[in-house]
């Protein structure tokens, strides 16, 4: 199989530009568009937030003025605080981080590259609708992009409804960026949906002869589960964004007491979707962890067939804990306490994951490269995320931290960071494999330790401000709130610079890097089937199926 | 492209419909934001164009490559897999309407709404009555979901290409009638769309129900045009095979509908 590869490998690309990267059916190729995409949408929505950690470094507005948005403190004259601008920020920051960034890189680009290889397949089930899916979540980043710069509410450019777009904010805010935000929202469910369906049949039909269910790796695990959280959540998304659609254009009232509706029916139904979606987004990146720290403590993954069913019954309690976003709305004491009572069971698959990664490196010769660096971090931050996550569950507790920087920093942790520091594990991991060039080491090492310390920095002092009272989503504040404040400002001033250094990283090492002469430039515990292709594979890869003996380790499980 | 081939799956040559159905989608999508705020209607009917004219050239080049053979038995197996997850991700959006109407019929908002605390349908409202117009709506999609099964069994046990056309043509003249007399319904609603909560959550639901069975009758009408033109036989099928389960799934959405919003509703 290795040698028709390498055969491969030789044959001259004859596709044009426009045919290689527009026209795809390649899963390989549009993995990498899904990468690359991911990570510009990913630059953008992080520079609204080094904007909005400029503003929030001292109390009192100094750069968002209504009489034009400032870059410069020093900048003379008046300053009439423009909330909206602020508004507009928060809700682009994170709808463009939730929907066209972390689910793409994850789920589209690692998900696409990676699985097919994992499970031995020549190409995804239907290559065609993949690509779809790819120039739907383009066309649905146009959209998104296009609702910041159209006229919307207070008179001003872009809505500020927050992501969740929770009526009856969203269904008055004026003008055409509310809709567009919608219709953004629509075309990447779409696309997630398409993605999703190709995902699943993929995987159920396309693995290699002999590989059983339970000897599939455990990112194309994570993937496939993500996958079904996707088709059977986002649709409901769909229904209930077609409602503040209609509710908006056509007079309908789904969510206006007014005409007998309920706003609080809109909340249910969002996080129906909002709560499977916190784990669609780091699902894919426990699949990319399990390998790292196998890979780099030289010992095959500690409890596989536990990890695979934690993975499904993360997925199964996703769908079934999503008022406990919600515990302030007035629901019954029987609601809560059953909401409280099930967020809390999700502890224990998730326990499940974190002590059989600590039992992988248990007594395993750990090695701190690169991705290992970023695993371990990413254990950390999902650590403390998890553990705040448990506090917030209790629904007595959250009556004094619901909306305070409590939240902010709790879902930072655990699927924003934790998500970042999963991405930047597989792109370290991959980047030899998928390009044939090899990372500078100290440069990958010099990025973590900037990200880990500013991204730590920017949001361990954010549980403070949540414990002392601070409201998430205001543009200024007290004098009682700099102190951390300034902290958490410079914390997220060093994780851009560090993103920015990253940038740099990636195409150093597509241009200049040191070339990958091995399949397996690591160790034999790389064992997964992606490993036994040259570096980059060839346009086809697997056009002979792989044999059992290439995958299957006996002390894989 | 694949020099050597040694496997059943489909490998597809590059295709430029993928991007210019996004493309499209996006026009159509930008272009109906423009209709809404009474910019134009034309951006929008441009972008349905090209949805239009891809889905066409699209599933064509699909149909083009079930007769080169690319449809292999491991390939057609992807195929159902890949129409049954498309259908499971349509009853999840249906969960949402249905969703909207229960929690309504269940507990009716409270005093400050016009309408009465805890009374449903709200006060006012003049509701169909189900043993008229909608029970006999309910037995002509049935009898369409059974004459789609008639001309399955047609084809896939007898080789009868004749029962095949005669029940695929039943079938969509049955859909059609069925959309014709919903068209007639809505005219007579005693309730209007806006406004009022009853008719969003009636309208909506019923609405993208009657939606679904316009595609699934487009759906049934192409594969009557495929079966005239003698394109399946009893091993090969899949698209008519697709099309049945599509109509059946509407058939189902239309009783819970009808058991729901109709009956128990009123």
């Amino acid at each position: 199989m290795a040698d028709a590869a390498a055969h491969g490998h030789e044959h001259h690309d004859e596709r044009s530009f426009f045919t290689r990267w527009f026209m795809s059916t390649n899963h390989k190729d549009i993995g990498i568009l899904y990468l690359f995409t991911g990570g510009l949408v990913g630059f953008i929505s992080v520079a609204f937030t080094v904007y909005m950690r400029m503003e929030l470094m001292q109390p009192g507005v100094q750069f968002m003025c209504l009489e034009g948005a400032r870059l410069t403190a020093a900048a003379a004259g008046e300053c009439t605080p423009n909330g909206h601008l602020w508004n507009v920020l928060v809700t682009g920051h994170g709808i463009l981080m939730m929907f066209f960034v972390v689910i793409p890189a994850l789920f589209g680009g690692f998900g696409n590259y990676f699985m097919p290889l994992h499970i031995g397949a020549p190409d995804m089930a239907f290559p065609r609708m993949n690509n779809l899916s790819y120039w739907m979540y383009v066309a649905g980043t146009a959209l998104a992009v296009a609702s910041v710069l159209s006229p919307g509410g207070n008179g001003q450019l872009g809505s500020g409804v927050g992501w969740v777009l929770y009526p009856p904010l969203s269904v008055r805010e004026t003008g055409m960026s509310m809709d567009l935000a919608i219709f953004a929202v629509h075309l990447s469910g779409a696309s997630s949906i398409l993605g999703a369906i190709n995902m699943i049949t993929t995987f159920l039909n396309m693995r290699a002869p002999g590989m059983t269910l339970f000897k599939v790796p455990l990112f194309a695990w994570s993937i496939f589960v993500t996958a079904w959280l996707i088709l059977l959540s986002l649709p409901v998304l769909a229904g209930a964004i077609t409602m503040l659609l209609t509710d908006r254009n056509f007079g309908t009232t789904f969510f206006d007491p007014a005409g007998g509706g309920d706003p609080v029916l809109y909340q249910h139904i969002l996080w129906f979707f909002g709560h499977p979606e916190v784990y669609i987004v780091i699902l894919p990146g426990f699949g990319i962890i399990s390998h790292v720290i196998a890979t780099f403590s030289k010992k095959p993954v500690f409890g596989y067939l536990p990890m695979v069913w934690a993975l499904i019954a993360i997925g199964a309690l996703g769908f079934v804990v999503w008022a406990h976003h919600m515990y302030t709305v007035g629901m019954s004491l029987t609601q809560q306490s059953y909401f409280m009572l099930a967020t809390m069971v999700i502890a224990v698959p998730t326990g499940i994951k974190i002590f059989s990664w600590i039992a992988t490196m248990w007594k395993g010769s750990v090695e701190f490269k690169t991705p290992m660096l970023w695993a371990f971090g990413f254990l950390f931050l999902f650590t403390v995320g998890g553990v705040t996550g448990i506090v917030l569950s209790q629904a007595a507790i959250d009556r004094a931290y619901h909306d305070t920087y409590y939240v902010v920093a709790h879902f930072h942790y655990v699927m924003s960071i934790g998500a970042a520091f999963c991405i930047f594990a597989g792109v370290y991991y991959w980047i030899g494999k998928m390009s044939g060039r090899q990372y500078p080491e100290w440069a990958g090492k010099l990025h973590f330790w900037v990200f880990f310390i500013g991204t730590n920095l920017t949001f361990f002092p954010q549980h403070f401000l949540g414990r002392q009272g601070m409201p998430r989503r205001y543009i200024d504040y007290p004098e009682a709130f700099a102190y951390w404040n300034w902290w958490s400002s410079l914390g997220a001033f060093m994780s851009f610079a560090s993103f920015v250094f990253f940038i740099g990283v990636v195409f150093y090492t597509l241009r200049y890097g040191k070339r990958v002469t091995e399949n397996n430039y690591w160790n034999e515990h790389a064992d997964t089937l992606e490993w036994t292709l040259p570096s980059p594979p060839p346009e086809h890869t697997f056009e002979t199926l792989p044999k059992q003996s290439d995958w299957d380790r006996g002390h894989a499980h | 492209m694949a020099h050597e081939k040694n496997h059943d799956y489909h490998i597809l040559h590059p295709s430029i419909w993928p991007f210019l159905g996004a493309v499209s989608a996006l026009v159509m999508l930008f272009g109906l934001v423009l209709w809404f705020h009474d910019v134009t209607p034309f951006v929008a009917l441009i972008g349905l164009a090209g949805v239009l004219y891809t889905m066409y050239a699209w599933w064509s080049e699909v149909v083009h490559e079930a007769h080169e053979g690319d449809h292999t038995p491991v390939v057609m197996i992807g195929l159902r897999y890949g129409m049954l997850m498309f259908i499971m991700s349509e009853v999840m959006f249906f969960a949402a309407w249905f969703w909207s109407f229960f929690k309504h019929a269940m507990y009716p908002m409270g005093p400050e709404s016009p309408m009465v605390d805890g009374q449903w349908p709200p006060a006012g409202i003049e509701t169909f009555d189900p043993w008229h117009l909608p029970l006999i709506n309910t037995l002509i999609l049935l009898c369409s979901g059974a004459a789609a099964t008639w001309a399955h069994h047609a084809i896939a046990h007898d080789n009868n290409r004749k029962d095949l056309i005669n029940g695929l043509a039943l079938a969509v003249i049955l859909g059609i009638l069925f959309t014709l007399l919903q068209a007639y319904e809505y005219n007579h609603a005693a309730f209007g769309f806006s406004g009022n909560i009853y008719g969003a959550n009636f309208f909506m639901a019923t609405g993208f129900h009657g939606f679904h069975v316009i595609i699934g009758t487009i759906f049934l009408g192409v594969c009557l045009i495929r079966a005239i033109k003698g394109h399946f036989t009893p091993e090969h099928h899949l698209g008519f095979e697709a099309a049945a389960w599509y109509w059946h799934f509407v058939d189902v959405v239309w009783l819970f509908l009808f058991a729901a919003v109709y009956v128990w509703g009123a």
